[in-house]
């Protein structure tokens, strides 16, 4: 093993614990068990737009539309199909991923700031839907009247909706396991057809490399991933609102993936940390919260183009 | 067998053609050279026949196929690679990533979630191959935008041979270089020709490397085919001379 492997095996251990301990040490620098729960969720979603972003190229603005549509999926079969939260996650994530899936095929010969454009429109489309369409979404004041329901095994049952912390563990193991499904994808030999597509996509077409069936592909996974993120976000809140679904959270998210660094994999988690922590710590101070963030954010681009985590060497896969 | 069969292919932008009735015949194992004044045509003739765009008129039969609409990836799936006169690689991956991509794709394994070990050691030994050939093999792990000019060349014509192709297409593989460079990209070409049987077309301006090459030359003009032979025949033809050869003197 070489060095630069120790490093990085040493990094994801040190990650991962602070992740398992988060609900111990947060309370000790102010923070609430919530919020960790709250930074997974819009991780996991600045981790899904990174993924077409960072390692496809693709630059999607409104993935909030797939996140919202998980949310809106999950809280509407939590109140009128089943008390499950399982099935609330996967109908969240199917109906998000599938939508997805139709209008990314109707994207994928769009690029760089037409694609971005057009998957802003896409977004709005949903988000007046859920405006107005007030009898079955609750329009402007949400989705309410659903909660995240107990697990149930054999021989016992887990209380989430009491308990902050078996929440949070929780949604940790849905963050761990889409994450691991996200890491494989891009370690196979699709995921490196991705690169490809983000490194030269002229090159890319010359190998042989259907262009629009990949990107395709990487869209639509994105969506489920987002949508999965938002049905998710549906269980943290009990809530589902219209602006789950807006372009400006689309934004936060692009955010998030840019100020953490696009190019690797754990930066856009960070991006939220720093984001949804900063977010819940100045909007308690005064309401002009937002000033301060852009201020951040233009430092950051200013002196880490790559991100905060794209100072760090890269490890090669050799 | 005629690898590639061009009849009367046109390429117009707007009022201008780029290329004007173009026909020509390129056999099984042959090295053709392409050759003509700036702005003959060359480049766009090349990317009619790979597929970049389509042509206004004409057709393109590759292996007694059909593929004047066909788009470039099929092109290259029925094994027709190229590389470009700007060098077309992945800068920011290393040597070995690059290849590694390319044979991954000429397997068949461009979907795949994952490889099994028997896989991946045979896609290793494909690429140590590969990297052996264009002599690389110190630079593995390099960043190829790093490298030097030549060596990035080189990079995109093994990128190019990876997908083990029938025909390949070279777009001014020695543009850039100096004589050393030009040098071993040329033996490179030709081992790939002679040991390698393959048939290839390239665009080319340095004379000495069309003369050393070439079993035929076609000579382009204002997007016009001008003449056609065997080196001995063009360097004697006097339409070629006055359009061409006697400029560059």
């Amino acid at each position: 093993m070489t060095a630069g492997q120790q490093r990085h095996l040493a990094v994801l251990a040190a990650v991962w614990a602070a992740l398992l301990l988060a609900p111990y040490w947060m309370p000790l620098f102010g923070g609430y068990t919530a919020l960790g729960s709250r930074v997974l969720v819009l991780g996991l979603g600045a981790m899904s737009v990174n993924f077409l972003l960072g390692f496809t190229g693709v630059l999607s603005f409104g993935h909030a539309a797939w996140f919202g549509l998980g949310a809106y999926g999950c809280g509407l079969t939590l109140k009128f199909v089943g008390a499950s939260t399982p099935l609330g996650l996967l109908a969240g994530a199917l109906v998000g991923g599938i939508a997805g899936a139709i209008l990314g095929a109707l994207l994928v010969r769009r690029r760089g700031i037409y694609f971005a454009m057009v998957t802003i429109a896409f977004g709005q489309v949903f988000y007046y839907i859920a405006f107005q369409w007030s009898s079955v979404t609750g329009g402007d004041d949400g989705l309410r009247g659903f909660a995240r329901q107990p697990l149930h095994f054999e021989l016992f049952q887990i209380d989430l909706l009491h308990n902050d912390v078996s929440f949070y563990y929780f949604v940790l193991i849905c963050f761990a396991a889409v994450l691991a499904v996200m890491a494989s994808i891009l370690r196979s030999p699709f995921g490196r057809t991705m690169t490809a597509i983000r490194e030269n996509e002229r090159r890319a077409r010359f190998l042989g490399i259907p262009i629009e069936l990949h990107i395709w592909i990487a869209f639509t996974l994105s969506c489920f991933f987002m949508a999965f993120a938002g049905a998710l976000y549906a269980l943290v809140n009990n809530f589902a609102d219209p602006r789950m679904l807006h372009y400006s959270l689309s934004g936060d998210f692009v955010i998030m993936a840019v100020m953490g660094g696009m190019r690797t994999f754990w930066g856009p988690l960070l991006g939220a940390v720093i984001f949804v922590v900063l977010q819940d710590y100045l909007s308690s101070v005064t309401v002009n919260w937002m000033s301060f963030i852009g201020v951040l954010i233009v430092l950051i681009v200013l002196f880490f183009p790559r991100g905060v985590l794209g100072l760090l060497p890269q490890r090669r896969t050799a | 067998m005629r690898v590639l069969e061009i009849d009367n292919l046109t390429k117009r932008f707007g009022s201008l053609a780029a290329v004007r009735d173009i026909s020509l015949k390129v056999e099984t194992g042959e090295l053709r050279a392409v050759i003509g004044p700036n702005g003959a045509g060359k480049t766009t003739f090349f990317n009619l026949v790979s597929g970049l765009f389509a042509p206004s008129a004409g057709s393109i039969r590759f292996d007694s196929r059909d593929i004047t609409r066909m788009p470039a990836h099929q092109r290259v799936g029925l094994g027709m690679a190229r590389t470009f006169q700007i060098t077309e690689i992945f800068p920011e991956l290393t040597v070995f990533e690059n290849i590694r991509i390319v044979t991954e794709v000429a397997a068949g394994y461009r979907l795949r979630p994952w490889l099994s070990r028997t896989e991946k050691a045979d896609l290793r030994g494909r690429i140590e191959e590969l990297l052996e050939l264009a002599a690389l093999t110190d630079k593995t792990d390099r960043l190829v935008g790093e490298l030097a000019h030549g060596d990035q060349r080189a990079t995109e014509i093994i990128m190019a041979l990876a997908l083990k192709p029938h025909l390949l297409l070279l777009d001014e593989p020695t543009a850039g270089m100096g004589d050393q460079e030009t040098y071993e990209i040329t033996q490179l070409i030709r081992r790939l020709h002679k040991d390698g049987k393959l048939t290839i077309v390239l665009i080319e301006h340095d004379m000495r490397v069309v003369f050393y090459l070439a079993d035929r030359i076609t000579v382009l003009d204002q997007g016009r085919l001008l003449a056609e032979g065997t080196p001995r025949e063009i360097a004697a033809n006097e339409a070629v001379q006055n359009a061409y050869l006697g400029q560059a003197a």
